[in-house]
């Protein structure tokens, strides 16, 4: 079976309905030979073409379904590789900032001039070790330093692989929330299908679980509060730019899954909706509650 | 217009551009590249293929040819190649290049995208049909010689293997020359090697290879 041609069993109807593109495409994706043969010739020899120029134009549709599926299939998994990137490293970080604040307190008994913080572990690790008292405390540091660099990698990487996977959610939220937001969700397709008011307070859920207990207002932004639009929106605005920005959010996300290009719309829409957000500071308060 | 250059196969030109003299195809643009009527200029700095052919190398292109080429990336170079050449096709393994590969493919007639890995022959011998003339090999793989002889089942007896050879693909702190020699020296066990041409004015630490089945 491993010398089919990738038309072999293909139907070659003059209605070429979708079927029949279907099959082919999976042939091209899925097929395999030992050894390729003159293709075209046989093509023509078996009735799926009439001539090697009509083979050529069905090759050509064939393949380039099959390169676009093939592609996108891809590059849709590979949001999953972002969403345990992004969990690793918040988990690297964590974990760093911890051990940092146990070496801190170690230190403080050796070094009159121990600091605290990453900073200090990585300055520590690059020491020597004056006494064999000093030893293990150095020794530890290292590790300390070590995680904290891992994290920065984790970081790197995500920074530079968001940008493909997602182009148009990692340009509106900068390449790190984006990751995150899809880690919150489950995926770029599962933050694709959300609705904006959950995008909008998602990584809140105890604050919004608290709130349908009756106990607390409900929460007015999630993880999206690291951003800049939302962050540097005065407190009154805030849940007005929260909403705008998860409702664009959206959008990318939606744009990103189920098409390919880039919208430069969006994002100045976005921007412009921020500006007059932003704006009733200036202009008092008297339509600047209407959101909340 | 320009004199023939008689190591260009036809449909490839030295044309001139801003004043300088630059190789050129004719086919619609892809990357922003400069155009004179339907001439587009092909860069030699972004192009392996286009170093090879503007240092002189005789790669035995005439136009027209039937081309198998790995390592399309995003199709820069292989736009070029389906201008001046008969049925060509594609293999790039990463996805996110293929999806401009196809935006490449979709303008012309005789460009096949096929993602796929060379390393893997047998995933695209089904697609890819015998005894094409030329294979160009553009991959930033280690084992670059391996996936030359792996392909050369595609060539007819007397094609041509136009191949760059990365470097910093097979190791990173060797010296490139050194890397070069081990590189050729497994390849002359599938290959007869014709010519090889540093392309450093180019691409630092690339060597172009031409070279025919044994």
């Amino acid at each position: 079976m491993t010398t089919d041609a990738w038309f072999a069993g293909v139907t070659s109807d003059e209605s070429d309905g979708p079927d029949d593109t279907d099959e082919a495409v999976a042939h091209i994706r899925e097929g395999r030979a030992d050894a390729p043969a003159d293709w075209p010739a046989q093509a023509v020899e078996s009735g799926f073409a009439a001539t090697e120029e009509e083979y050529y134009q069905k090759l050509r549709a064939a393949t380039l379904a099959a390169a676009r599926t093939a592609a996108a299939e891809r590059e849709r998994a590979d949001d999953k590789q972002l969403v345990h990137a992004v969990r690793a490293m918040d988990d690297a970080e964590r974990t760093a900032n911890e051990l940092a604040e146990r070496l801190a307190e170690w230190a403080g008994t050796l070094f009159d001039d121990a600091g605290s913080g990453v900073g200090y572990a990585r300055e520590l690790a690059g020491r020597e070790a004056e006494t064999p008292a000093e030893q293990p405390v150095v020794s530890f540091a290292g590790r300390v330093a070590d995680l904290a660099d891992e994290a920065d990698d984790l970081r790197e990487f995500i920074e530079r692989r968001a940008p493909d996977v997602a182009p148009n959610l990692a340009e509106m939220a900068g390449p790190v929330l984006a990751a995150r937001l899809m880690s919150l969700a489950g995926g770029l397709d599962a933050l694709a299908k959300k609705p904006s008011g959950t995008v909008q307070v998602l990584g809140a859920e105890d604050a919004l679980f608290a709130h349908l207990a009756g106990r607390a207002t409900s929460p007015k932004h999630g993880v999206i509060f690291t951003h800049e639009y939302v962050r540097g929106t005065r407190s009154e605005d805030r849940g007005s730019a929260a909403r705008a920005f998860a409702g664009k959010l959206t959008l990318a996300a939606r744009v990103d899954h189920y098409g390919d290009e880039f919208k430069q719309e969006l994002h100045d829409d976005l921007r412009e909706r921020i500006e007059t957000i932003r704006a009733r500071a200036d202009e008092g308060d008297e339509d600047g509650g209407d959101d909340e | 217009m320009s004199d023939r250059d008689q190591s260009l196969p036809s449909g490839v030109e030295r044309r001139t551009f801003d004043e300088r003299e630059r190789l050129a195809t004719q086919g619609l643009p892809v990357y922003g590249e400069p155009t004179d009527g339907d001439w587009r200029v092909w860069d030699a700095g972004r192009s392996k293929l286009g170093a090879m052919l503007e240092l002189g190398m005789d790669t035995g292109l005439v136009g027209d040819e039937t081309v198998l080429y790995l390592g399309a990336a995003s199709g820069t170079t292989v736009s070029h190649v389906a201008d001046f050449a008969g049925p060509t096709y594609a293999v790039e393994f990463a996805p996110r290049p293929v999806r401009d590969l196809v935006g490449v493919a979709e303008d012309r007639d005789n460009l096949f995208p096929l993602l796929k890995d060379a390393r893997k022959p047998e995933t695209y011998a089904h697609v890819v049909e015998a005894d094409v003339d030329v294979l160009v090999q553009d991959v930033a793989t280690r084992g670059q010689a391996r996936v030359a002889a792996r392909n050369a089942q595609f060539l007819r007896d007397d094609g041509r293997l136009l191949a760059a050879i990365k470097a910093r693909s097979e190791d990173v702190t060797a010296d490139p020359s050194d890397v070069f020699d081990d590189v050729v020296d497994e390849l002359a066990e599938a290959f007869e090697i014709l010519e090889t041409t540093r392309l450093d004015r180019f691409h630092d630490d690339h060597l172009g290879v031409v070279a025919r089945p044994k």
